[in-house]
């Protein structure tokens, strides 16, 4: 897994720092994810997580280390230049995202939502748009509500359409931030049901969870991160069931022996 | 007891007309300029760079704090002197209205912009929209359904302040309506016919506005 030469590994993230004013979220990290590998990043609120994965489509753009997706490789720190708007917007067209909200476009139906990528950033005819949409709303199951808006939706389709949406750039990559945690118990199958069919089908993918028992089942590896810094890394069983560190362990015994999330506190 | 006799007035109706026809023509130009204005000055009040945020700090304020009656006397008298250019009274009150009103407009613009969830561009961000085109796509089509309201409003406003620029006659409705009221020597209904027209246009569009107030609230 620590093979890092660019035939296998998709994302290669070294040395990576950044502040938010003077706190101090991501401290020296280092992380490879190989070509159609799947990675659950967990951890508590505040652990950097989620900062981490906006650091890989550089939504958040780092103070240090780099950043490798595919054959593009961004250096921040003293000395370099941070890249320009149209670089970063290339750069982010092959990565797709999946927000915890959503972040659908409420103005625009189901399949305007799916066809706005191909259409604003690839300049793609209408026409063959509108077909890969189609196809991508197919495939998560929603095409007859190709025409609502999502307003009309329950959260769990609300997260499928934004799982078309994203793949309708036909993303190398696939970065969800905890996509689950805004929508009610049982509407997260559906969802994890779809995010589960694309790892299956060979997409590379970092996953920001609290689904335990998702990270097992899905992620190839889990890592553990707190405080700005990974605890643990390995083999997502041997993370979750057999935690090397103690923080692994403290953090791991606050979910079900399931997986499930307890009633309250830890999603807070 | 005053003895009104407003038929006196249908001998001025051409005048009147065409000062009106003048004055809603007025209000469609400075509301197109104006809005325009706003929008640019919206936009480099949200931009990345510090000097062009100033620029447009300064003409916002500038514009805002000074009375438009100086604004319109100003433009006409004091600009030609130091632009060295001749203005008509007729650009020279369209430019300062235009002005005077994109001042306002763009702090309604930038209301709507910001109160667009941040989500929003992060979004078109990641599909790998540059920060133009999620703001032309997705920010702009969903802030201004909120602005227009507020816009509506201010161009009402804008609407009566074209009755400033018979100072500097223009043939407007008010200053026309001077013209009837010295000839006629009847000045009680000459202007209570003036003000009925702009309260016959005004108040169908007031109410235009409330409803639609009204269905914005409903609908988000």
């Amino acid at each position: 897994m620590s093979d890092t030469s660019k035939d296998t590994c998709k994302i290669e993230i070294r040395s990576l720092r950044k502040s938010f004013g003077s706190n101090e979220v991501l401290k020296n990290i280092n992380l490879d994810v190989a070509k159609g590998g799947v990675v659950a990043l967990i951890g508590p609120s505040g652990s950097g997580k989620s900062t981490l994965l906006r650091c890989i489509n550089l939504l958040v753009v780092p103070d240090g280390g780099s950043v490798r997706v595919g054959e593009t490789r961004f250096a921040f720190g003293e000395g370099t230049k941070l890249p320009d708007v149209k670089t970063l917007a290339k750069f982010r067209a092959t990565t797709g995202m999946v927000f915890q909200h959503f972040n659908l476009f409420p103005h625009m139906t189901t399949l305007q939502n799916v066809m706005e990528g191909p259409v604003t950033v690839r300049r793609m005819p209408k026409a063959d748009a509108e077909k890969l949409a189609r196809a991508q709303l197919a495939k998560v199951g929603l095409l007859e509500k190709a025409y609502q808006y999502p307003a009309t939706l329950s959260g769990g389709q609300k997260q499928r359409v934004a799982i078309a949406r994203a793949l309708a750039m036909e993303p190398d990559v696939m970065l969800f931030d905890e996509a689950t945690s805004a929508l009610d118990p049982e509407l997260v199958g559906e969802v994890l049901g779809v995010m589960q069919q694309l790892a299956s089908e060979g997409m590379t993918m970092v996953i920001v969870t609290h689904e335990i028992a998702f990270a097992r089942e899905v992620a190839g590896r889990v890592v553990f991160m707190r405080d700005g810094v990974v605890v643990e890394d390995g083999p997502a069983r041997q993370v979750i069931d057999a935690p090397r560190e103690a923080a692994t362990r403290a953090f791991l015994s606050h979910f079900h022996r399931t997986g499930a999330l307890p009633p309250a506190n830890v999603t807070s | 007891m005053y003895q009104w006799d407003f038929g006196i007035l249908w001998g001025y109706r051409w005048l009147f007309l065409n000062g009106l026809g003048v004055t809603v023509g007025f209000t469609v130009v400075i509301v197109l300029l104006g809005l325009l204005f706003g929008l640019i000055a919206a936009l480099a009040m949200l931009s990345r760079f510090a000097w062009l945020r100033g620029i447009a700090l300064t003409f916002v304020e500038a514009f805002r704090c000074t009375p438009i009656l100086v604004q319109l006397i100003w433009f006409y008298y004091a600009l030609p002197i130091l632009a060295g250019v001749e203005m008509t009274p007729i650009t020279a009150s369209a430019l300062a209205l235009s002005l005077y009103g994109g001042s306002f407009y763009s702090e309604i613009i930038r209301g709507g912009i910001v109160s667009i969830d941040s989500g929003q561009s992060e979004a078109g961000a990641a599909l790998g929209m540059t920060p133009r085109q999620a703001m032309m796509r997705i920010v702009l089509p969903q802030a201004i359904k909120r602005m227009i309201p507020a816009l509506m409003n201010q161009s009402i406003i804008q609407f009566k302040n074209t009755s400033l620029v018979s100072v500097l006659a223009v043939p407007d409705l008010v200053y026309q309506s001077q013209v009837a009221a010295h000839d006629s020597y009847r000045p009680l209904e000459t202007y209570t016919a003036v003000a009925l027209a702009y309260a016959a246009i005004l108040i169908p569009l007031t109410i235009i506005v409330r409803r639609g107030e009204k269905r914005l609230a409903v609908s988000e």
